[in-house]
């Protein structure tokens, strides 16, 4: 499978002076797919795609693009494209001949680049704006001219940086549909670059989790949120309450852990690679757990104290006393409407909570 | 302080403080250019001051504007003067652009020694500077046979020489005014270019430009306003310079400002001094003008 990927990154490295800004990084990226990016800042992810793209050459390791080695390739020669995260679009070109750009290099009529623009505009809307110059249209509509410059000369590959991190929330959202959209009906590859797990979640086939320069896991956006690969990736994507636990044994395809916060043994799904008496962590998501007055009927069962609630409108998040003195996180949605709606429980009521086997993470690290 | 500043907005106070660089202007600027219009349709008298109104003369007297163009000499001046001012500039932005350039290239501690360096030369007379210059291009300077000899050696041996007649030639002004004004090009072009948005290269290289078509493409067109306040910064003194060609220009194809003060002085003739001088201000507003109309056009478009 990796062979035939239509990029590959093995092993690529890249240091300035002593500093490791991405560390041995692999991965593979299926053509047409929307692969994400994310981390936090400083973690690597623009110099990794400015590797990518040409302008920064790696330390170690290797690019292959549609089977061939971009080593010393440079930036002008490579069939990548990227959307850069201040969109850099030429302030003394119209939004025209900025489209326009990329074209003047390839071999066609000058009726077929006209075309061409005139497609570009179109696909991002921008018919009636293609004379002005970028400093007299809004921060999205030069995001979507940087958007169609890109993509004018239809590149193998597309990168863009932040896309959106420059547009307010209610734009933002709108913005990535119609990314998807554009992508779905353009067939190029997208490498997305983000920061915000949301944005990849929403716009990724699959997301890379980086942290200092190493990528921690990557899979799908349900993967990377149900089966996180290790306490950072969980802690990332997400909120999550994390308790040390031992497994003392496995049962029906499960691991029976001791959790010394719950005061009892609790059931999770098993996980490849852990043994008994194995000291791991339990992660619980805050809207796998059930908040009730009464003790369920459940497999796993602990008893609490509701130390704080935060009533949201749509749902509630509850902060929960273990007799241990944790904390653990609560979301519960407020299905029910009217006064009773309200809350589940209130202020010191004494509660249940329970959670699945399945829903329980179980981290090796 | 809210209260202090209405105070100050209603007393007028704002208003002067706002005025008093025009107030300078008019005082050091457009009276004494009045002046010297005024002077420039007087009639020359061998009174002192020299010239008068009146009298049995006409009350205004535009010899001297018929002169400017009616006597060679002075048509002559003109050109040379914008030919001279006008290949120094040139030169300026050839030499000039490339340093200013690389300014923005290297590191800010690089960077911060360099622009040092090309302010240095005003810390030595510009005098003596020239003297140096009068020095290096001599017949028997090390300079002159250098260049003799790499002139010999590029040209048939006929032509050959045995130094190069450098002083007392345009060659020789240029060259002192290129190396005179070459810190006034490169300052406003440096100013302009280290402005430029850096990822903007980026983006071109990134779109399939080569590195050359990335400066003319992205670069180039972003810092005219640059090259055109470099320009008139160099061409306007260039233009009226007297201290340069005096010294190592050719008295027998003098520049307009040896005209100028050669009739004030020597000819004493002030009121076609003052004809010529009104005719060289007239001169330069013109590109001054156009450069403004430029800079108005491209902001209109904002
Ligand atoms: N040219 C450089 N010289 C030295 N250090 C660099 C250089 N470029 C990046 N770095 C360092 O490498 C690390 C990763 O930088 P990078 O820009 O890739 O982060 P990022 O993941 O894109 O972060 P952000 O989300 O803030 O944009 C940072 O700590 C940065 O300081
Ligand atoms: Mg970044």
């Amino acid at each position: 499978m990796a062979d035939t990927a239509f990029l590959r990154i093995e092993g690529v490295s890249k240091t300035f002076g002593t500093f490791h800004a991405v560390r041995d990084v692999t991965l593979s990226v299926a053509q047409g797919e929307i692969f994400a990016l994310l981390g936090g800042s400083g973690c690597g992810k623009t110099t990794l795609l400015r590797m990518l793209a040409g302008f920064e050459e790696p330390t170690a390791g290797r690019i292959y693009l549609d089977g061939k080695d971009m080593a010393g390739v440079p930036p002008w020669l490579r069939p990548v494209h990227m959307m850069f995260q201040s969109y850099a679009l030429f302030p003394h070109m119209t939004v025209e001949t900025n489209v326009a750009y990329g074209l003047k290099h390839e071999p066609m009529s000058k009726a077929e680049r006209a075309d061409r623009v005139r497609e570009m505009l179109d696909l991002v809307q921008l018919t009636q704006f293609a004379k002005r110059k970028p400093h007299q249209i809004s921060g999205g509509q030069r995001q979507r001219v940087a958007l169609a410059r890109a993509l004018a000369r239809q590149p193998k590959l597309l990168l863009l940086d932040e896309p959106l991190a420059a547009l307010d929330k209610k734009l933002r959202e709108h913005t990535q549909f119609e990314l998807m959209s554009i992508q779905e009906r353009t067939g190029v590859t997208f490498i997305v670059v983000t920061h915000d797990q949301e944005e990849a979640m929403t716009l990724a086939d699959r997301i890379a989790v980086m942290d200092k320069g190493e990528v921690r896991q990557v899979g799908s956006p349900t993967e990377v949120y149900e089966f996180p690969a290790n306490r950072f990736v969980a802690s990332f994507i997400g909120s999550i309450t994390t308790f040390a636990a031992t497994v003392v044994g496995r049962e029906d395809g499960q691991l029976r852990l001791k959790v010394a916060d719950f005061g009892t043994e609790v059931l999770a799904r098993d996980v490849a690679g852990i043994t008994e008496g194995q000291a791991v962590t339990l992660a619980l998501r805050p809207e796998k757990i059930t908040i009730s007055q009464a003790r369920p009927e459940a497999a796993n069962v602990v008893e609490g104290v509701v130390k704080d609630l935060a009533y949201f409108g749509k749902d509630s998040l509850y902060r929960i006393t273990l007799p241990s003195g944790a904390l653990v996180q609560v979301h519960a949605v407020n299905a029910r409407r009217g006064d009773e709606a309200a809350r589940v429980a209130d202020w010191d009521d004494k509660v249940w909570l329970s959670f699945e086997p399945g829903a329980a993470i179980v981290l090796g690290d | 302080m809210a209260r202090l500043k209405a105070w100050f907005d209603r007393s007028g106070w704002s208003d002067l403080i706002v005025g008093l660089p025009y107030l300078w202007l008019v005082l050091f600027f457009l009276l004494p250019f009045l002046i010297v219009v005024a002077m420039s349709v007087a009639t020359k008298t061998p009174t002192a001051p020299p010239f008068s109104f009146g009298g049995e003369h006409p009350w205004i007297n535009l010899g001297g504007y018929a002169r400017l163009f009616g006597d060679a000499l002075y048509v002559r001046a003109f050109l040379i003067s914008l030919m001279n001012a006008a290949t120094a500039t040139f030169f300026c932005l050839l030499i000039g652009y490339p340093m200013a350039l690389a300014l923005t290239r290297v590191s800010k501690s690089w960077r911060n020694i360099l622009l040092m360096l090309v302010i240095l030369p005003f810390w030595t007379s510009f005098l003596l500077r020239v003297y140096a210059w009068m020095g290096l291009m001599g017949k028997s300077s090390w300079f002159n046979a250098a260049l003799t000899d790499v002139w010999n050696w590029i040209v048939p041996i006929d032509w050959a020489v045995k130094s190069l007649p450098m002083m007392h030639s345009n060659f020789a002004v240029v060259l002192v005014m290129v190396y005179t004004y070459l810190p006034f090009m490169i300052l406003p072009l440096y100013a302009s270019l280290e402005r430029l948005d850096p990822t903007l290269d980026e983006a071109a290289l990134d779109l399939g430009s080569r590195p050359w078509q990335v400066f003319l493409d992205v670069t180039l067109p972003q810092s005219i306003p640059g090259i055109i306040a470099g320009g008139l910064l160099v061409f306007i003194p260039a233009a009226g310079e007297l201290v340069i060609p005096s010294l190592v220009g050719d008295a027998a194809a003098p520049m307009i400002g040896r005209v100028i003060s050669d009739e004030f002085s020597s000819a004493r003739d002030w009121p076609m001094a003052s004809a010529v001088a009104v005719a060289l201000l007239a001169l330069m507003v013109i590109p001054t003008m156009l450069y403004s109309h430029y800079q108005a056009r491209a902001e209109g478009t904002k």
